[in-house]
């Protein structure tokens, strides 16, 4: 049974991306970590997403070959030498 | 080597120092990009490099390289008449799907960590590729910002500023692409095992 100021865990996992923000007022971050330190299975949650967000730091989004990029910087390269 | 270095390098003539700074940060130039101006990005893209070729001896070291030339990139979009994405909308959504909770909205089956996705490489490569096909399944601005935040590491006050949105927003924004690219790596660990 909740008490009025404890949050479910749908709740709570509403809030963990603020959390990691540091966006949620000082009530509800009480309220989250209170939450947390009981909850395994939200514990759990927040473990998953600090996970996807390092993963997401280590993605490389580029898909040019070490060519290609060569070639563009060859055109940067000109214009700048053009320009001088 | 820092950009702060780099640029220097650049600035006196050094063709590998550009390359470097290039190679760094052309990704985010391109989301910055595209968030503006949609297929035409390419254009955007181009005239941010071409602007700091011209311009780079200007930096003056009050923000990070990257963020300015990500307001570089910014500014070349709005001066060619790009606007911020049209189809801005920013309701709350559930992170986390519905039917996982029971009616007291406390989890049927709880979820399992993912922190040792982190150690192992042979499995850590897949799951990059997962989370990149998630990332580039979202739409901008959810995209933008979440690419912006989380694979280039800006702070949420410099997406803010680089995007023309409130931090607010921004921090809707985040919560529901991550909820997404979150959701893409379990499935993919049910998946798998």
């Amino acid at each position: 049974m909740l008490s009025v100021r404890d949050i479910s865990c749908r709740q709570a996992v509403a809030l963990v991306s603020d959390y990691l923000e540091g966006g949620l007022s000082r009530r509800e971050r009480r309220r989250l970590e209170k939450h947390l330190a009981n909850c395994g299975a939200c514990s759990a949650y927040l473990d998953q997403m600090r996970t996807t967000i390092a993963l997401s730091g280590s993605v490389k989004t580029s898909d040019l070959s070490a060519e290609a990029l060569d070639d563009l910087v060859d055109v940067y390269w000109h214009f700048i030498e053009d320009s001088q | 080597m820092s950009d702060s270095d780099l640029l220097t390098k650049f600035i006196a003539g050094d063709r590998s120092a550009f390359r470097e700074l290039f190679e760094e940060h052309n990704d985010a130039v391109l989301q910055v990009a595209r968030y503006y101006a949609g297929e035409r990005y390419e254009d955007v893209a181009q005239e941010t490099w071409l602007a700091v070729c011209k311009g780079a001896h200007r930096f003056e070291g009050r923000s990070s390289f990257k963020t300015w030339l990500l307001h570089i990139c910014a500014n070349r979009a709005r001066s060619l008449g790009y606007r911020e994405s049209k189809y801005l909308s920013v309701d709350l959504q559930d992170p986390v799907a519905a039917d996982r909770f029971d009616e007291g909205g406390a989890w049927r089956a709880p979820p399992v960590p993912f922190s040792d996705l982190l150690a192992d490489n042979e499995e850590r490569s897949s799951v990059l590729r997962v989370v990149h096909a998630a990332i580039s399944e979202l739409r901008d601005p959810t995209r933008a910002v979440v690419t912006l935040r989380d694979v280039e590491g800006l702070d949420t006050r410099e997406v803010a500023e680089v995007l023309q949105l409130s931090e607010a927003n921004v921090r809707v924004l985040l919560h529901r692409g991550r909820a997404y690219v979150r959701e893409a790596v379990e499935k993919w660990r049910g998946g798998e095992s």
